[in-house]
């Protein structure tokens, strides 16, 4: 067989290239007797290979194919040729080839993947958008950039994803890209003058760039080393470089000769003094800084606060509040507030003067339909709700802590305590505490009678809380 | 750009330059739809400023006023520098409108601290705060935390940021306590141990908490601390607290010193061993004694990089021969990186290593030689053994010094 010629298109022709494979694949064509033209060589010679889109596809490791994605972008003219020989080997004994990175061809296509990928990132990296108003009002960020290799269509989705929302047109030699929010335009290859010369904002950017150089390091090689100054015209900050560099050795100098001064101002001993006091200083502060807060767990978005005297002989600390609790902003008046507002009522406890507050301050929900359904705060949400019941309690100072249920035990004592087994009088943190059921488990149970009976332990619970704070 | 705001954005950015970490990996894969803007990537460094640093951050003081009086900050409130002070939705315009010109990857925000340390505290959660909220933006965002400020702010914060950080600055109890008289040793471990935990916690509850972790940065050269006690330092901060980075920053001199510090040219050289000691750490199974073990009393050469200063203490382990050594040892080698010794790895599996061919898988096969054996190649015994390798592993330091 003689010399064939293959067409393809300049720039990244991945399509063309797929289908000269597969015709050259197919007439068993080796490497070295095939020709690769782009559409503007004029030296064609050797025999056109009949079109033959039809050929079967050919198989290859993903790495291969991987590595003939980024490398059909490079510049050089010879990158179909090395490419088609590294298919060839790859069908031919060869198949794991690619983790050979000594091999010559390997390793010189390896090292024009990377270049064409640091042009990628470059691109990511450099581009600079500058604002305009286009003829009817709308808001358009423009750029000019000049890719070393052809590099457009593989470097514009990164912009797409991140600048979805703005309407933007990126401008280069290779041609044009323009995003209006929900399509990508083609358009032709653009001139710099197509692009503003000038943006808002660049000033800033400058003023910004020189500021954050530290002269007493100046190292301008590294910086070309990262920054090669072929990409210097392009990027409006670089227009401070050369005098922050002639400067840098003085301004360093100056700096080290300098003596240490004495401070011009006065010692703020006053301020300094009240930093250390930054606690919430009442109950009302601290429930300030609670509402303000995100919740710490998800679900609804304002807390609930606790509610009562300060210096209330009882505090009772229930789980998290539940739906209406949380429409209304106020703890245990759902079905369980009702049930300990009964029980209370019935040993002869004036809820008015107990104070009564959560573990948790803000309903954890799992939405189902229209409902919300109460989720159980797990050990980690409950800590971090800890510290502002433990300041809560400390405004309140309450004779008697009581934990309704394993929540709130958890929460007063640090531990996993079983409810059943720490039921009754215990110390809970610096207060004397007692631990009893939370009142949404009396109304769990199926069982009437079985709940009759629990009710009642509940409400000898209380009658023995009462006693306990009356002391 | 009013005037005002130019002078607060100068003042601002230059207080926040000794800062070291621009990083903007790590955070969860993510994009902002068509009524946000950004999106995370792998890093990107936008710019280079003459010291060869990247600006992959909009990095910014909120304020510089400062009640804490650090002898090594320029912020500290005894220092003569110019005062400004931003507020959240200045912060929150600067950042947004920087990074729809594709300047900045995200903000990374400090601050001196006014009125209390919960004050500065909220002030910065509310910029990422609202940056998220009110303008949902995916960029990234690195908060630094003050350590003294209130737990239930630092778990807010973290909510909003992909990363934390809380900055040792000196690496023992005793400098801090001369040098920076408010700052306490332990609260800062404290607050990094906290830190640690809750982003451990959020991570088994699947919530989003400083996803990128949480990093820090000491000092290098504000006082007399050796190299090998800062290495044995990081090793725990990494082995304890599961820090990301340690950064190290060479003590610079600043405009309006103290007086309690020398001035000098930072210790570029330092640094740069340092980073290159602590990539051992964590990357090539060096122990911080046997890092240490290449310098004399604690102090790590400075002419060569220690990897090679420990090599030339164990030369009875060289050479190696490419063809079969294990990945430990090969990852000793002077001048093997990590990558070139997983293609060594691949391409051993299917061929026998020439020279020709270590040169195409590592970067350079000049600090190579004395340490190899190749199919073809065996360095000469004198070379392996007997002869003075340093002049030729000698490198310059990447970040040059000044004088």
């Amino acid at each position: 067989m003689g010399m064939i010629r293959m067409a393809v298109q300049d720039g990244a022709d991945l399509d063309g290239f797929r289908n000269a494979v597969r015709t050259l694949v197919a007439h068993h064509a080796l490497p070295d007797t095939v020709v690769w033209s782009t559409a503007n060589d004029n030296d064609l010679f050797g025999a056109a290979m009949p079109d033959a889109s039809g050929a079967p596809a050919v198989s290859l490791p993903r790495d291969v194919a991987d590595l003939i994605k980024l490398a059909i972008c490079h510049s050089d003219p010879e990158r179909f040729a090395l490419l088609y020989q590294l298919v060839w080997r790859v069908l031919h004994g060869e198949r794991a080839l690619l983790e050979v990175q000594s091999d010559p061809l390997a390793h010189r296509l390896q090292l024009m993947a990377k270049s064409v990928q640091r042009d990628i990132h470059k691109m990511h990296a450099f581009l600079r958008f500058r604002e305009t108003k286009d003829p009817d009002g709308t808001e358009r960020f423009v750029a000019w950039f000049e890719p070393e290799h052809h590099i457009l269509d593989a470097a514009v989705p990164f912009f797409i994803e991140r600048f979805r929302g703005m309407v933007w047109s990126i401008l280069t030699p290779q041609g044009a890209r323009h995003w209006d929010r929900e399509t990508l335009v083609e358009g032709p290859p653009a001139h710099k003058s197509d692009a503003p010369d000038s943006d808002a904002f660049e000033a800033a950017w400058k003023s910004y760039y020189e500021s954050i150089f530290n002269p007493a390091r100046v190292n301008p090689a590294a910086m070309r080393q990262h920054m090669p100054k072929k990409y210097w015209r392009n990027l409006p900050e670089a227009a401070a470089i050369a005098d922050l560099v002639r400067e840098a050795p003085q301004r360093a100098r100056e700096m080290i000769e300098r003596e240490a001064a004495m401070p011009a101002k006065r010692d703020p001993k006053k301020a300094v003094a009240a930093m250390a006091e930054q606690e919430p200083k009442s109950l009302e502060a601290l429930n300030a800084l609670i509402a303000a807060s995100e919740p710490l767990t998800p679900g609804a978005d304002h807390a609930v606060l606790g509610e009562g005297p300060i210096g209330a002989d009882i505090a009772f600390v229930g789980e998290q509040p539940g739906d209406q609790e949380d429409l209304e902003g106020k703890p245990f008046i759902g079905p369980a507030g009702q049930m300990l507002d009964k029980a209370l009522e019935e040993v002869g406890i004036d809820r008015r003067r107990v104070y009564v507050t959560n573990a948790v301050k803000h309903f954890k929900f799992e939405p189902r339909g229209k409902r919300r359904i109460h989720k159980k705060p797990n050990p980690g949400e409950v800590k971090r709700y800890r510290w502002w019941l433990t300041k809560e309690l400390e405004f309140v100072r309450p004779k008697l802590v009581v934990a309704l249920g394993g929540t709130a035990l958890l929460s007063l004592t640090g531990k996993p305590l079983s409810v059943m087994r720490s039921r009754g009088p215990l110390q809970l943190g610096e207060f004397p505490g007692y631990a009893t059921v939370h009142p949404s488990y009396l109304l769990r149970i199926p069982d009437p009678a079985v709940k009759e009976e629990a009710y009642e332990a509940f409400r000898h619970d209380l009658q023995r809380i009462k006693k306990l704070a009356a002391t | 750009m009013d005037d005002k705001f130019a002078a607060k954005l100068r003042i601002l950015s230059d207080a926040a330059k000794y800062d070291a970490s621009c990083a903007s990996s790590g955070a969860p894969k993510r994009a902002a739809g068509v009524d946000g803007i950004g999106s995370t990537s792998n890093g990107i460094c936008h710019a280079y400023t003459p010291d060869g640093r990247c600006v992959s951050l909009l990095k910014i003081l909120l304020t510089n006023y400062c009640l804490f009086d650090c002898a090594y900050c320029i912020n500290r409130r005894s220092s003569n520098v110019a005062r400004a002070r931003f507020t959240v939705e200045e912060v929150v315009q600067l950042t947004l409108n920087f990074y729809k010109r594709n300047y900045i990857e995200g903000l990374f925000l400090s601050s001196g601290i006014v009125k209390s340390p919960d004050h500065t505290m909220e002030e910065m959660m509310r910029v990422a705060k609202s940056l998220r909220q009110e303008h949902g933006f995916a960029g990234y965002i690195h908060l630094k935390t003050i350590p003294e400020a209130s737990p239930w702010l630092i778990e807010q914060a973290g909510l909003f940021a992909d990363r934390m950080s809380i900055n040792l600055e000196l690496p023992s109890a005793d400098s801090l306590r001369a040098l920076a008289p408010e700052k306490n040793a332990g609260t800062i471990t404290n607050a990094m141990g906290q830190m640690h935990e809750r982003i451990e916690e959020a991570k088994e509850d699947r919530r989003k908490f400083s996803p990128a972790g949480q990093s820090t940065q000491i000092i290098v050269g504000a006082d007399a601390t050796t190299d090998a006690s800062l290495l044995d330092t990081s090793a725990t901060l990494y082995k304890d607290y599961a820090l990301r980075r340690v950064y190290y920053s060479a003590f610079s001199p600043i405009p309006a010193a103290s007086a309690v510090l020398p001035l000098k040219a930072p210790p570029l050289q330092r640094e740069n061993r340092l980073y290159q000691a602590d990539w051992l750490l964590r990357f090539y199974g060096f122990t911080p004694e046997e890092v240490a073990s290449g310098g004399t009393d604690g102090m790590l050469d400075l002419d060569i990089d220690p990897k090679s200063a420990w090599a030339l203490k164990n030369r009875h382990l060289f050479p190696l021969d490419v063809n079969t050594a294990d990945r430990e040892m090969l990852l000793r080698v002077p001048g093997l990186g990590t990558r070139s010794v997983d293609r060594i790895l691949a391409a051993r599996r299917h061929t026998k290593l020439r020279l020709a061919d270590v040169a195409r898988l590592a970067k350079s096969v000049k600090r190579l030689r004395p340490f190899l054996v190749t199919v073809d190649y065996r360095p000469l015994a004198r070379l392996a053994g007997a002869l003075d390798l340093r002049p030729q592993l000698a490198s310059a330091p990447e970040q040059a010094s000044l004088f």
